[in-house]
């Protein structure tokens, strides 16, 4: 252990001078293909995006849009010789991509740490609450027990855990949903992250604990100026936390753009379908939700041009362009990113007069 | 769907009450000791009442243990109640026993939430679907592979996938099979338990869409078990909030949205996220502390006094009772919000 923390230490000596500048997160080209029997599922493919100091992205899509496998590469929870991972994905300047494991493990926590869906197969459940957050914060600090243990309570009540100095003792299975979720939150801050991943926090919660875990970590954010990427599927909670938007579709980026962007003037057919399928309780009812037909397409047979072409009310106005090549994901203007071919003036028309009205 | 017998009275008997429930308890006991004496009972469904009428929409919502799973189990009777009356078309269902139930199955039916359990993975999807016509041995007439795959285009599966197996499709088109399964029987009432909250985004809107289809072409009623708001303003004709077994406030869908009368509904209602970003600054939102209270011992006096930010003494005392302070809309609380916009006097209402 000795060794190893003599690593980290000099792991974060290498690095400090390259904080200088530039997004703390940094993913360039990143692919992430699992070879099968069936063929080779292509579950991230070219994706780039960054995230600096102090702001939130948030991750929307569908299952099966790459957005958790995304998650687990820059953690490098990927099981050994199960991915492939090719691109770059730079911490702070570190390449990941390729890096030893146990480095891996020795960024983890302290300069990176992940919010699981599902607290309950998160957390081990033989151990107490208090001895799995006291594990993960004894590796990166050389302090005693009673300290650390006295650390462990002080997160527990910073996240809103009642009676936190008996709670510490407490097994998984004996909190509530909400709790465990904060315990969790708990965990994962425990050597103040400089990044926090958080895939699909709130999905499994009640809307009024949903509530109060995006506060808490809007708040926690705030104090320690974290990169924070929030994965998800509801446009709700991204409206609520995030300063930029990444749609992803079938394993690539769709739309990237300012969350007041993604909201107010959105280019992408499917985030236009996106938005037509939510119910919301901020407008008029609708007599009829706009779903968007079909589902995912197979990540091992992507159609050919643009992926979503199949489920497309707008695949055959560029004659056969959408079927045949797939489109860049380039600059529409002001750092609003897309992957589409339909022209501008069309994406205006067809967002003023046919998607808007009906929202 | 072109077989079995139509029903002809459907149509004129439109809005009248086809199931009625009158303080409808579920007490689960639990047991200790080596004689396995009752020490204490968890709560679950504690006097409800409601009634709902045929060809609408009751949803029934409120956090994780309130209680509107059971009472979907309790109107289905996949579970005894433990006092109070389920009357199903004027006959009471509430202590029917196994047998004299069967033939009512066909009446009452049930949509899962989960699509992947809810499905048997050994069999096909003809078995599957046509499952209810051989239990329940009904005629058909072109055999019941034609009706199965009726059936399937009903919900907009391909007829063709009647010998696949429930691996091969889908979450979406799991849930579709499963209400293939359900409107088999051409059932009176379907409840369905968080028939969407398990599929993605777009899925979900397919589904709804579907369910709203199939409720205007075949008259059905739905009693729809939710917990996402905005799904149950979508799909509902009136709603019921449940806290700790209890209603809480139970109002058409436009009263119960524009003017929640209880802080509990109020406090629910501000905790949704809205997608809008420009609403982002000036939300007042009411933060609830702490988690639902153990239903084996819930607060005296108003159930939700612990968590509420009117509670007054009276609140830990007395328990408000439903009492209809609009047409139409019932509230059980001692300090309802939005009172002042009532046009009538709520004389009801207690305290």
């Amino acid at each position: 252990m000795s060794q190893s923390s003599e690593d980290s230490l000099d792991g974060r000596a290498e690095t400090r001078p390259a904080a200088s500048g530039g997004p703390f997160l940094q993913v360039r080209g990143l692919r992430v293909h699992f070879p099968t029997d069936d063929g080779v599922v292509k579950s991230v493919d070219d994706l780039s995006f960054s995230v600096e100091r102090g702001k939130t992205l948030g991750i929307v899509g569908e299952s099966g849009s790459g957005k958790s496998v995304t998650s687990l590469s820059i953690m490098g929870l990927h099981k050994p010789g199960t991915a492939d991972i090719t691109g770059e994905i730079l911490l702070d300047g570190q390449n990941l991509v390729g890096m030893n494991r146990e480095k891996v493990r020795l960024l983890r926590g302290k300069r990176m740490a992940m919010i699981f869906q599902d607290p309950l197969s998160a957390m081990h459940p033989f151990y107490t609450v208090g001895t799995q957050i006291i594990e993960a914060y004894r590796i990166h600090n050389k302090v005693t027990k009673a300290v650390a243990r006295k650390h462990a309570i002080d997160l527990l009540d910073r996240v809103g855990i009642p009676s936190p100095k008996s709670r510490v003792d407490d097994y998984p299975h004996q909190f509530s949903g909400g709790m465990r979720q904060r315990a969790m939150i708990a965990m994962a801050l425990s050597c103040d992250p400089e990044l926090l991943i958080a895939d699909e926090p709130t999905t499994a919660l009640d809307v009024t604990v949903q509530a109060q875990i995006l506060d808490l970590i809007r708040d926690l954010q705030q104090e320690f100026n974290s990169a924070v990427v929030i994965i998800t599927h509801d446009l709700g909670v991204v409206a609520e936390l995030a300063d930029d938007i990444m749609v992803m579709y079938a394993g690539r980026a769709v739309e990237y753009s300012t969350a007041a962007d993604i909201f107010n003037s959105p280019q992408h057919p499917y985030t236009w379908g996106l938005l037509g399928s939510m119910p919301r309780l901020d407008r008029e009812r609708t007599e009829r939700l706009q779903p968007i037909k079909g589902t995912p397409p197979s990540l091992i047979n992507v159609p050919t041009g643009c992926p979503f072409n199949p489920r497309c009310a707008y695949a055959g106005l560029n004659s056969d362009l959408s079927f045949t090549v797939r489109p860049e994901f380039r600059d529409v203007g002001g750092g609003h990113h897309i992957a589409c071919h339909l022209s501008a003036e069309e994406r205006t028309r067809i967002w003023d007069t046919e998607i808007k009205p009906k929202l | 769907m072109s077989t079995q017998t139509e029903n002809p009275t459907a149509d004129r008997r439109l809005g009248e009450d086809l199931l009625v429930v009158e303080g409808l308890q579920k007490y689960f006991p639990i047991r200790k000791g080596l004689l396995q004496k009752t020490v204490a009972n968890v709560q679950a469904v504690d006097g409800l009442t409601f009634t709902v009428k045929r060809g609408e929409t009751l949803s029934l919502v409120g956090e994780s243990g309130c209680g509107k799973t059971t009472t979907g189990r309790l109107l289905t009777r996949l579970v005894e109640p433990t006092d109070g009356t389920i009357t199903l078309e004027g006959r009471d269902i509430s202590h029917l026993s196994n047998s004299a139930m069967r033939p009512l199955r066909r009446d009452i039916q049930m949509i899962f939430q989960d699509p992947y359990g809810s499905l048997n993975p050994r069999h096909t999807v003809g078995t599957i679907v046509g499952a209810p016509f051989r239990l329940q041995k009904v005629k058909t007439p072109n055999g019941i592979k034609k009706e199965v795959q009726d059936l399937l285009e009903l919900v907009g599966l391909n007829p063709e996938h009647y010998n696949r197996y429930p691996h091969e499709f889908s979450g979406g088109q799991r849930q579709r099979i499963g209400i293939a399964r359900t409107l088999a029987l051409k059932p009176k009432l379907i409840v369905a338990d968080e028939p969407v909250s398990a599929l993605d985004v777009s899925i979900q809107a397919q589904v709804v869409n579907l369910l709203e289809d199939l409720q205007s072409e075949f008259d059905l009623t739905y009693v729809m078990i939710a917990h996402d708001l905005s799904v149950v303003r979508h799909v509902s004709d009136r709603v019921a909030v449940m806290y700790l077994g209890k209603i809480m406030e139970i109002a058409d869908r436009t009263s119960l949205y524009e003017r929640p009368m209880h802080p509990y509904t109020v406090a629910l209602l501000s905790a949704v996220p809205i997608p809008d970003t420009n609403r982002r600054e000036n939300r007042e939102r009411i933060r609830l502390q702490g988690d639902v209270p153990s239903p084996i011992n819930p607060p005296k006096g108003c159930r939700f006094h612990t968590r509420c930010w009117k509670a007054q003494d009276v609140c830990k005392t007395t328990e408000p009772p439903l009492a209809q302070l609009a047409p139409g809309h019932a509230v059980a609380c001692h300090f309802p919000e939005n009172k002042d916009s009532l046009t009538i006097d709520p004389t009801g209402a207690a305290v």
